[in-house]
């Protein structure tokens, strides 16, 4: 394996020696078959020299561990690249951004703090799962409801800084952090907002403290390693149910999404959900492919008029809502009330799910994350030889007009690359007030397949920036591409990250590269 | 006779311990495989194995899994199934898990 960048073997083995003094041996990795558990199982750079590989890694139990390691870190300049769980699959999982960092596995810190089901929050620790935080909670009988990203073997403490996002009223995960526990760089432990002071009795329950609010500095990004982190949970809700509504026509799809910021923005409609089409469903019907295979494409009035004649809507949005029985009726009520202003709109009731789930509901979901339950059923959707995938998912405006220029920008950039194998999730809700895309591209075992799938996703990165639209989140491989897309005032925003890297971290030890912030002395490797 | 009695009575803690720790690789299979390998709706590595033509598809019904199968699944990992490090399953969990799984 690859000795961290500028270090000599010899101090390399002298590091490893006091980590091993400070974590015990048995949690120091550095022969090559356990430091290869770290690689990405979904790399992009399969069977690639670019396929980031970690020198070591070190997991350890507590805080004054982790200030022991940073310190050790900072006199050898070793590179420390930190997980939660792990599990941050799509995004790079355990993998470092630059080869040769030394992984600091948090996986051990897995001690679940507390959980409050009359304020209704949790602290965790980095190594808690949303498995184990069910887990607890269920074999405590609390009065809390889950927000689970789609797999629940990722940490709330590893999502939430990563920005991930759920599917139900909590599901903006960042928005529900409530106190972080940070080491930074020189082994100082930092507590955020009420955590700063003493005795503190509302660390869970008032995000802001006094001063300037500086827990967003933590995420997606490398100031600190967080230790502990305080996360909003819902009191649980009575009922979940999902309406469907839908329209007939291709420019319906306007005051339908205009109804639907104004049900989620006011609370309404409280999950996580999608425009479908049922042109996608139709893909494969010989008509629509002669259709769509014609010179110039199908128009408008002749892809409304096949759908017609199937007797489908063009549009259809699957409304989830939650709250007491009394209530979401009336909810679904009045979202079909102010959906009634589209001509020949439709609606349809859906699952209706008492919650907590009972074992026999449960038995009956194909994914229960929705009801707040979590599971690892999303890795259904790969299909069984799948080696994995990554996404471009760029943030757009929540508007008709917006799906229909995301969809014909990138339709044609894929198209123009000869890419055919893209399956588009267009326009979700994680976010408020804004529309997520997600372009999933599978991971091949194939490197010329993985070499044009990787321009392709960068070329849609630079596109989508070109429009205005943004990635969320994205995978190690591209966070530069990503950093750079974010430009405003030549890169005003990347300059003041790296300013605040240099301050905190001079040494630049900790997860280089991350977000596209890399230390001073690595910043011409800067893509 | 009293050779056949010793031999019964050193076999008996061996017995036993290959009884617990299949135990205690069941409690980890439960909370590490379970996920995606147990039975019923959305389970991905039972769909998939169902899909490869593997009968049966949940791994607690196989009877032909051997320690070499399972070690190389989890530390290398099979399509989308990632690898787990050592941190999640321990080499002592890995050999209850296969413990569990030879021992139905």
């Amino acid at each position: 394996m690859p000795l961290p960048p500028g270090v000599s073997a010899k101090d390399f083995q002298t590091v490893l020696r006091q980590f091993e003094g400070v974590v015990g041996a048995e949690w120091v990795f550095s022969s090559d078959e356990e430091v290869a558990l770290y690689r990405d199982a979904y790399s992009p750079f399969w069977n690639e020299p670019e396929d980031p590989v970690p020198s070591a890694a070190v997991a350890p139990d507590g805080v004054e561990q982790i200030q022991q390691i940073v310190r050790i870190a900072n006199k050898y300049k070793i590179p420390l690249w930190t997980v939660s769980t792990g599990k941050n699959l799509a995004y790079g999982g355990s993998a470092p951004r630059l080869s040769g960092s030394v992984l600091l596995d948090l996986k051990r810190m897995n001690r679940i703090l507390e959980v409050n089901d009359r304020n209704h929050y949790a602290l965790v620790e980095p190594g808690v799962s949303y498995f184990d935080l069910y887990r607890y909670t269920q074999e405590k009988g609390l009065n809390v409801f889950i927000d689970a990203p789609d797999p629940g073997w990722g940490s709330p403490v590893g999502n939430t800084l990563d920005r991930g996002g759920g599917h139900t009223p909590l599901r903006d995960h960042f928005s529900t952090l409530c106190g972080m526990e940070v080491v930074l760089a020189n082994g100082d432990v930092v507590r955020t907002g009420m955590g700063a002071l003493p005795n503190a009795r509302t660390w869970q329950q008032y995000k802001y403290g006094f001063g300037p609010y500086v827990d967003g500095i933590f995420t997606q990004s490398n100031f600190g390693i967080v230790t502990k982190m305080g996360v909003w949970l819902l009191p649980m809700p009575e009922m979940r149910f999902v309406g469907t509504v839908s329209v007939p026509k291709h420019d319906d799809l306007i005051p339908m999404v205009d109804t639907l910021s104004y049900l989620m923005n006011s609370n309404i409609v409280q999950g996580t959900t999608r425009v479908n089409s049922s042109l996608t469903a139709q893909a494969r019907d010989p008509e629509l492919i002669a259709l769509r295979s014609k010179p110039g494409g199908a128009s408008v009035p002749e892809l409304e008029d096949f759908l017609r004649r199937k007797n489908l809507p063009y549009w259809s949005i699957d409304l989830p809502f939650y709250g007491p029985t009394e209530v979401v009726p009336a909810q679904w009520a009045f979202a079909k009330r102010k959906f009634s202003a589209i001509g020949g709109v439709q609606f349809r009731d859906g699952a209706t799910n008492k919650l907590p789930p009972s074992p026999e509901d449960l038995a009956k979901v194909a994914n229960p994350v929705p009801l707040g339950v979590p599971s690892l059923a999303i890795f259904s959707a790969l299909g069984p030889n799948s080696h994995g995938h990554i996404d471009v998912s760029p943030i757009t405006p929540m508007t008709g007009q917006a799906v229909f220029e995301v969809m014909e920008v990138f339709d044609k950039v894929l198209k123009e690359m000869g890419i055919d194998n893209v399956g588009v999730v267009p326009a979700g809700t994680y976010y408020p007030r804004s529309f997520f895309f997600l372009f999933t591209f599978q991971i091949e075992h194939d490197v010329e397949k993985n070499r044009k799938m990787r321009a392709a996703f960068k070329r849609l990165v630079q596109v989508g920036a070109e429009h205005g639209w943004g990635e969320y989140r994205t995978h190690l491989a591209f966070m530069d591409d990503v950093a750079n897309a974010y430009s405003f005032n030549n890169h005003a925003l990347l300059r003041l990250h790296e300013t605040l890297k240099d301050a905190l971290d001079p040494n630049g030890i900790l997860s280089p590269g991350k977000s596209g912030i890399w230390p001073k002395h690595m910043r011409k490797a800067r893509a | 006779m009293m050779r056949t009695c010793l031999g019964i009575a050193l076999l008996l803690p061996v017995a036993a311990t290959a009884q617990s720790e299949a135990e205690r690789g069941r409690a980890i299979y439960q909370k590490w495989c379970t996920p995606c390998h147990g039975t019923g709706l959305g389970k991905p590595g039972t769909a998939a194995a169902a899909a490869h033509g593997a009968k049966p598809a949940v791994l607690e019904q196989r009877t032909d899994l051997n320690p070499k199968v399972i070690e190389t699944a989890v530390r290398n990992g099979i399509n989308f199934m990632p690898r787990f490090r050592k941190t999640e399953i321990s080499n002592a969990d890995l050999a209850a898990i296969v413990a569990y799984l030879a021992h139905k």
